[in-house]
């Protein structure tokens, strides 16, 4: 593959859910190795970007293309990796980790039972995101943060070439979120295309290609990877800073709320 | 013991109940996943307007049965996707046409009355012809063929249906293959347990298992043996008490979970002595009910007061903030 594929292309799409317009027209462009980061206030619309690209919420007008296939016709699903925001994985009936995570082998085997290339990578997902240790223990008696880390394994083990991620940090501490940058760095390295919705960048900063600041459903802008810079590393000390402040109001809203956190 | 199989009634009856045993809560486990525990309960009452009408046209109820209750599954299912609103009413209502309709039809025909619908609500050993046995070795077959062969397609579904879809799965199709997958098992069962309490054998098994249990697939096993030795002394038991097989299966159902649930607490103590890694920092003790990544995790960091009353996604900031930064 010698010229840059499209991986995500996102044009002019609005969306409502319910009788709320979320999403007022906007244009998003994911190239392959590409890491683009959706950054921007509750209510922003980034969820619901996201959960468009992956067909789950109806677009009202524009146009959709993954893979270069317009999203009517796309069926390679197994090149996607998917996780949620908000857990939904934990159903009425235990399960293991190992079991969630198998799930995500479902787009390659199909009916046929799992093989051993199947076994292997998710015992590959579950070490990458540091679950091995938990593979037999059950999703319910996980915290949140290792809940997140087992659904980042479960996409992780269908071996994507597209990683769709809704706030993967949510409710992990600094230790497991490095360990996820490594993960995900290692993705890309690869040549794995990554689309993920984050509030503040944290340790996955220094991934990042490129961040588009929704605001009410519009693309408000897009940084370049140098105020990506001053965002992910001083994000307080750059508040005057003409080009991040805005990044900061929208996309830092909650660490602006607890200032007095910060030592 | 033995001289219960000298009888063909009861060998009859004794083969209906191992089945039925293995296949309701084979099936049952997914409604529990997705907590539609009710549904197979609606579905029983949606079967008795099946087999009033099969009384009604004079054919085997059992087959009548197994095509109302498939098209009330099915209808079911339907609401749940179209109807969000207002899908608890709709069902409901779905529920009381299914009973009156059974006891209008029943009247209606000329061999039939309410005390021939009486076997069918709670079960008769007594009762199970050959062609019964017939109905339920075929239905059964097609039954553990759905729940058992896509039972890795299904968990995905019931766990996680957003995330299926995203996998490519045809997440419609599998969810009204165990709607009529539910519905043949409730017919299967319903002249073993009866109607009413058909939906006590898909659930309590599965209920019990999980206690003691942490993965899905032990989940499976242990309450197919649950189920299998529930309909197996109970169907003894009704033959010897002369009680309808219905009562004395789910009395027997309810007494296995309540000694599993006592049985639970110290193993799941043991369980917890020997894994250590259970209580990790900030996280606290294995949870009872599914954790959201919510304010938990950061409650053990300075940040966390702030962390736990803003939104969940905060949650990860601020416990970062508050507990590293140097």
């Amino acid at each position: 593959m010698a010229a840059p594929e499209t991986v995500i292309s996102l044009r002019a799409a609005t969306a409502s859910l319910g009788a709320r317009t979320v999403l007022r027209g906007i244009d998003l462009t994911v190239d392959r190795g590409e890491v683009v980061a959706l950054l921007g206030a509750n209510g922003s619309g980034k969820s619901t970007a996201v959960r468009a690209v992956i067909g789950q919420v109806p677009l009202s007008s524009g146009d959709l293309e993954l893979f270069g296939t317009p999203f009517a016709r796309f069926r390679q699903w197994r090149r996607i990796g998917y996780v949620p925001q908000r857990s939904t994985a934990a159903g009425g009936v235990p399960a293991t980790v190992r079991e969630v995570v198998s799930s995500g082998r479902l787009a390659h085997t199909g009916l046929r039972p799992l093989g051993r290339a199947d076994r292997a990578a998710v015992s590959r997902a579950l070490e990458l995101v540091g679950m091995a240790d938990r593979a037999k223990d059950s999703v319910n008696a996980l915290s949140g943060g290792q809940h997140q880390r087992a659904l980042i394994a479960r996409a992780l083990a269908g071996e994507p070439d597209l990683l769709i991620m809704d706030e993967p940090l949510a409710g992990m501490d600094l230790t497991s979120q490095d360990v996820l940058a490594e993960a995900l760095r290692e993705q890309v390295g690869r040549g794995t295309s990554v689309l993920l919705v984050l509030h503040e960048l944290g340790p996955f900063a220094p991934l990042i290609d490129r961040a588009a600041v929704l605001r009410d459903g519009l693309v408000e802008r897009v940084a370049d990877p140098e105020s990506l810079h001053d965002l992910a590393c001083h994000p307080h000390d750059t508040h005057d800073a003409e080009g991040a402040a805005s990044a900061i109001r929208t996309g830092l809203s909650v660490s602006e709320a607890n200032p007095g956190t910060h030592v | 013991m033995t001289e219960l199989l000298t009888y063909p009634f009861m060998q009859r009856a004794l083969l209906a109940a191992l089945l039925v045993g293995i296949a309701a809560p084979a099936v049952g486990i997914y409604l529990v996943q997705r907590r539609q525990a009710i549904m197979g309960d609606g579905i029983g009452h949606v079967a008795l307007t099946g087999v009033a009408l099969g009384f009604l046209l004079n054919t085997n109820p059992v087959w009548t049965a197994v095509l109302v209750a498939s098209l009330g599954a099915l209808t079911m299912e339907l609401i749940r996707w179209y109807g969000k609103a207002r899908g608890d009413l709709a069902l409901a209502m779905l529920f009381y046409g299914g009973m009156a309709g059974g006891v209008m039809i029943i009247n209606l025909s000329p061999n039939g009355s309410n005390a021939s619908l009486t076997t069918y609500l709670f079960g008769s050993v007594t009762t199970v012809s050959n062609s019964d046995v017939i109905a339920i070795v075929c239905l059964s077959a097609f039954v553990l063929a759905g729940s058992l062969g896509l039972r890795r397609q299904l968990f995905a579904v019931c766990q996680d249906e957003e995330y299926a879809r995203v996998t490519g799965l045809p997440v419609r199709l599998l969810n009204l293959l165990l709607a009529v997958t539910a519905a043949v098992t409730v017919t299967v069962a319903m002249r073993v347990v009866g109607l009413l309490l058909v939906s006590a054998l898909m659930v309590i098994p599965v209920a019990a298992a999980q206690q003691a249990t942490r993965g899905f697939a032990g989940t499976l096993g242990v309450s197919v043996l649950f189920g299998v030795a529930v309909t197996l002394s109970g169907t003894a038991t009704s033959f010897y008490a002369d009680v309808p097989p219905g009562a004395s299966i789910v009395v027997l159902a309810i007494a296995l979970f309540a000694l599993v649930t006592a049985l639970a607490a110290p193993l799941a103590k043991h369980r917890a002595r020997r894994s250590p890694a259970e209580v990790v920092a900030g996280g606290g003790p294995a949870r009872p009910v599914p954790a959201e990544p919510a304010g938990g995790e950061a409650g053990g960091t300075a940040g966390g007061a702030a962390a736990g009353a803003s939104r969940s996604k905060g949650s990860g900031s601020a416990s970062r903030d508050g507990g590293f930064r140097p």
